[in-house]
Formats: structure tokens, sequence, C-alpha cells
């Protein structure tokens, strides 16, 4: 327990020290919400959507939950590269111990990275349609972040240096993302479209969002919260698989 | 007299390069053991199979009993390490990294603040507690790694390189500190240098390593007889042919040193 809590103390502590990084890490979802909200608002107005920021919103949440997660699990590489992971490897505790806390401290980071998105966009008029069902959106927050906090350690523990993050970034994080429904409606998709869609973890995250935000869902919320607990259990068994086997 | 580390026919490849070629020795409870050799003989990469860090690829080895290899959680219960590599979180505070250290090895808590005073005024970093460790030179932070390691007292505690880039008078400070903990709570130390001077001031046995192999194991006396010689310095370059210097150390190493002690 004292390891768990320890290793997730560590994560929140050095996200609270970054600054730069937590501002940073701001900046893109307000322009994203800005730029595409507004932007795009008009047109999605006048396709009889209703209001583009509102859709947005919850697409923007999972976007910085998504993106905060996999640093936090991607972070690992540092770790190694600044010769810390060493001090945790050879610790007398399980390493299970030690992944379960910085994969805890990674997605409470980034669901409060998601949170205070959520409290900008307020900033914009947004507010839930229901507040009674705002548990269930942190919640939905959480297991984004777990799982993708996960993903990030999963791959993490197979690389030794930063030369494969760009292509992570472009051939994974970004496709998820842009392919999830976060910026546009799951319904009428061309069907290709639509199975990528549906296999993508981040759809169901989104989707759970959206419901309990503003009420509106494609999957159903009952359908997401059960994708959304599968994968994350799955990601983070062959997480924590891998990173048991890290050698340095 | 018991064995508490044993190495048996340790190989270890990098693709296809052999870093540590079929290493055997002993190292008994109680005693200082040094591991002698210049830069890339391999004394790094038998620490870390050691450690658990890394999995041979063929050989044994135990630590008090259990397997390096298969026995891991075990094995990291018995003993401490002072890397050779930086390992300290430079985005915590020296305070905080050896806290962290005192969680993870379950120091009571009773003990932890004063174990961590004690020790962070031992190396004359107390005053510096709240510092982020960024913010510490390349000294100071060997300093904190060294503190850090003899935070708690386990069976055997291995020290990579561990005075490389100290002044003679703190090197001379930290060994006496260790030495006592030898005495005093029968720990085994298991260090290793490529300082002549350092294997035959302070170590019970010494192995010399080139080249991934042991050329010899012994006490100092032993090494000079059976070279027929009379230092260290010639029965090493009886046995390797080589001359063990300052030099040696490789200029990656000066580099790193010297921005860490400049830089601030
Ligand atoms: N991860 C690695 N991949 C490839 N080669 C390595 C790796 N680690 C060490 N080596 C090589 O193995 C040899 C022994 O290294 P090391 O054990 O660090 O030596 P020492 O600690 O005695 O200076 C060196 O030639 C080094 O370059
Ligand atoms: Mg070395």
């Amino acid at each position: 327990m004292s390891t768990i809590y320890i290793l997730w103390l560590r994560q929140i502590k050095r996200y609270l020290r970054s600054r730069s990084r937590l501002i940073g890490s701001l900046g893109q979802p307000l322009l994203f919400l800005v730029a595409l909200g507004f932007g795009f608002g008009p047109v999605y107005q006048k396709a009889g959507e209703g209001s583009y920021v509102l859709f947005l919103v919850p697409g923007i949440v999972a976007m910085s939950i998504l993106f905060t997660a996999m640093f936090s699990g991607i972070e690992i590489i540092w770790d190694r590269q600044f010769g810390f992971l060493k001090e945790t490897m050879v610790a007398p505790v399980p390493r299970l111990n030690i992944m379960i806390g910085r994969t805890l401290g990674g997605a409470t980071v980034a669901t409060i990275q998601g949170l205070v998105v959520l409290i900008l966009a307020s900033l914009f008029g947004f507010h839930p349609v229901n507040w009674v069902m705002l548990p269930l959106a942190i919640i939905a927050m959480l297991l984004i972040a777990l799982f993708f906090t996960g993903l990030g350690t999963a791959i993490a523990s197979l690389l030794s240096d930063m030369q494969g993050f760009q292509l992570i970034m472009n051939f994974l994080i970004m496709p998820i993302f842009f392919l999830s429904g976060a910026l546009f409606p799951l319904k009428g998709l061309p069907t290709i479209l639509n199975i990528v869609v549906n296999l993508n973890p981040l759809a169901y995250g989104v989707d759970a969002l959206r419901d309990s935000l503003i009420a509106q869902t494609y999957f159903g919320l009952g359908l997401d919260f059960t994708v959304m607990a599968l994968t994350s259990f799955i990601i983070l068994a062959i997480g924590s698989y891998l990173f048991t086997k890290i050698q340095i | 007299m018991s064995k508490i580390i044993e190495v048996k026919n340790i190989v270890k490849k990098f693709n296809g390069f052999t870093a540590v070629d079929n290493v055997s020795f002993d190292v008994e409870q109680g005693e200082i053991f040094a591991f002698l050799g210049p830069n890339g003989a391999g004394k790094t990469t038998t620490i870390k199979m050691l450690t658990t860090l890394l999995k041979p690829t063929s050989g044994d080895l135990n630590i008090d009993g259990q397997s390096s290899i298969t026995n891991q959680d075990a094995v990291r219960k018995s003993f401490g390490i002072v890397f050779q590599d930086p390992s300290l979180d430079d985005e915590l505070t020296a305070y905080e990294n050896m806290y962290f250290h005192s969680v993870l090895y379950k120091i009571p808590k009773a003990e932890r603040q004063k174990r961590i005073e004690d020790l962070l005024k031992f190396v004359e970093l107390w005053d510096r507690k709240k510092d982020l460790v960024k913010k510490f030179s390349g000294g100071m932070k060997r300093r904190l790694e060294i503190a850090r390691g003899l935070l708690h007292h386990p069976k055997v505690l291995f020290l990579d390189e561990p005075t490389l880039g100290l002044d003679p008078q703190t090197t001379n400070h930290i060994w006496t500190y260790i030495k006592n903990l030898n005495k005093n709570e029968g720990i085994t130390v298991f260090f290793t240098t490529h300082y002549m001077a350092e294997a035959e001031k302070v170590a019970d046995r010494i192995a010399i390593i080139d080249h991934g192999k042991i050329v010899i194991i012994g006490t100092l006396a032993e090494l000079k007889n059976k070279t027929n010689t009379n230092s260290l310095e010639d029965a090493f370059l009886a046995l390797t042919g080589k001359k063990l210097r300052d030099e040696e150390v490789s200029s990656e190493q000066i580099m790193r040193q010297r921005r860490g002690v400049f830089r601030h």
C-alpha cells in the first residue's frame, strides 16, 4: 500500500511542479474549443444539430485526458534515460505495486487535467445538462485515463529510448483521437470509418462523456462502461506484465 | 563463513558482443570485495545481473542463497545499491528522494526522519534538503546517491564506482563510514573501481576483471605473491599487460562529471 501511495504521490508532485507543462497542456484544448467550436459552429447549427461547442466539449475533455495519460505512461522512458527507473526496479517491493502506483498517479493527473478543461469550458457557457450525471462523467474520465496510462506504460516498457516516440504520436495517438468521434457525430459514417470507430476504445469514452454531460449517446452508457472497464483491465494486465519484465 | 554471493559461469552477450565472459566467483559474508578493472571490463553489467536489472545469457547467480534470475523478489530484499549512473529524481527535492527511498525500503516510520537527517548531514546536504535535485552539481548528486544508498542496512551493499568524481577528502570520509557499517553490522560490501589505491586500501579481496573475464582473485598479498610483484599496480601490469590509470576513464564519463560539477 505504501509503495503504491508513494509512487502515486510522486506523479502528482511532478505534475504540479511542471507549471509549463500544466499551462502548455491547457493551450491545446482551448485552441481546439475556440477554433473548431466557433469555426464549425455555424455550419453545424445550419445542419440542424444544435450547438457545436456544446457537442465538442466532451470530445476535448477526452482529448486532454488521452494526451496527459499517454504521456504519463510514456514517462517511463524518461525515467529510464535519467536513471530513476533503476531506483524503483531494484526496490524490495513487487514491481506490480510500482506499476499500479505509477498508473494510478498518471490516471489521477490526467483526470484532473480533464476536469480543468471542463471548468475552462464553462467560460464558454458550457455546463452539464444534468448535474446528477457529473459523477458518472468523472468515472468515465478516470477509465479513459486508466486505459491510456496503461497503454503508455505498456508501450514504454518495450522501448529503451525516445526514438519511437514520434511514430507512436503520429500513428497511434493522433488516429485514436481523430477517429474517436471527439470531433464529429458517429451516426451515418461510411462503413469503413464506422468499423474503425467501433474498434477504438476512446470512442466509447467520448460517448460516455457525451451521454453523461450533454445527454447525447451513440453506443449507450451500458456498452460504453462495459467496453471501457474491460479494455482498461486488459491493457493494465498487459502493461503490468511488460513492466515487470523490463531490463535496464 | 558462508558464501553470500555466488556467481557461476555467468555470460552476458549484447547482440553477439560478449560483455561478461564466463565469470565465476564467490563473496563471503562480511567481506569487502572489490571488482577492479578498466572501463568496459564488464563490472557494471555483472552488478546489474546480480541486482536483477538484467538477465544473463547463461549461468547462475545467487545472493544469500536466492537466485537473481528466478527469485528476484527475494533477492531484492537482501541488497542495497549505489549505481554508477545517476538514479535520482531531478524533479524531487533531496529530502523527497531520501523519503521516497525510505518508504520503498520499509524503514520504520519512527526512524525515517532521523536517519534521513543524519545521512544528509553526513554528506553535507542537510541545508540543501529542500532544493530540487536538478539544481545540484554533479558532486552533490553523487553524495546524495550515496547517502540514499546507506539509508537502509541490507545484507549486501553494492557500490558501483561509488567515489567516481568525488574529492579525496569526501572519498575517505565515505569509506570510513562504509567500513564501520561493514565491521559493526556485518554488511557485505561489493564494490567496483578502476582506482588501484581504492581497491588496495579498502578491499579484503580483489578480483581483477578485463574484457569480461576474471583474471585473478585473491587478497592483496596473494595477488602480489602469485605475480611475483611488489604492488597492485605491478601485479595488474603483469596480469593484463597494461596499466590502469585514471586517464582510462572514458572521455564521456569525464565530460559528464565536468558538466555536473561546473553547472549551476
Ligand atoms: N545495454 C548494452 N548494450 C550493448 N552493450 C553494452 C550494454 N551495456 C554494456 N555494454 C557493453 O558491455 C561492456 C561492459 O560494460 P560495463 O559492464 O558497463 O563495463 P564497466 O562497468 O566495467 O566499465 C562495454 O563494452 C559496454 O559497451
Ligand atoms: Mg561501470
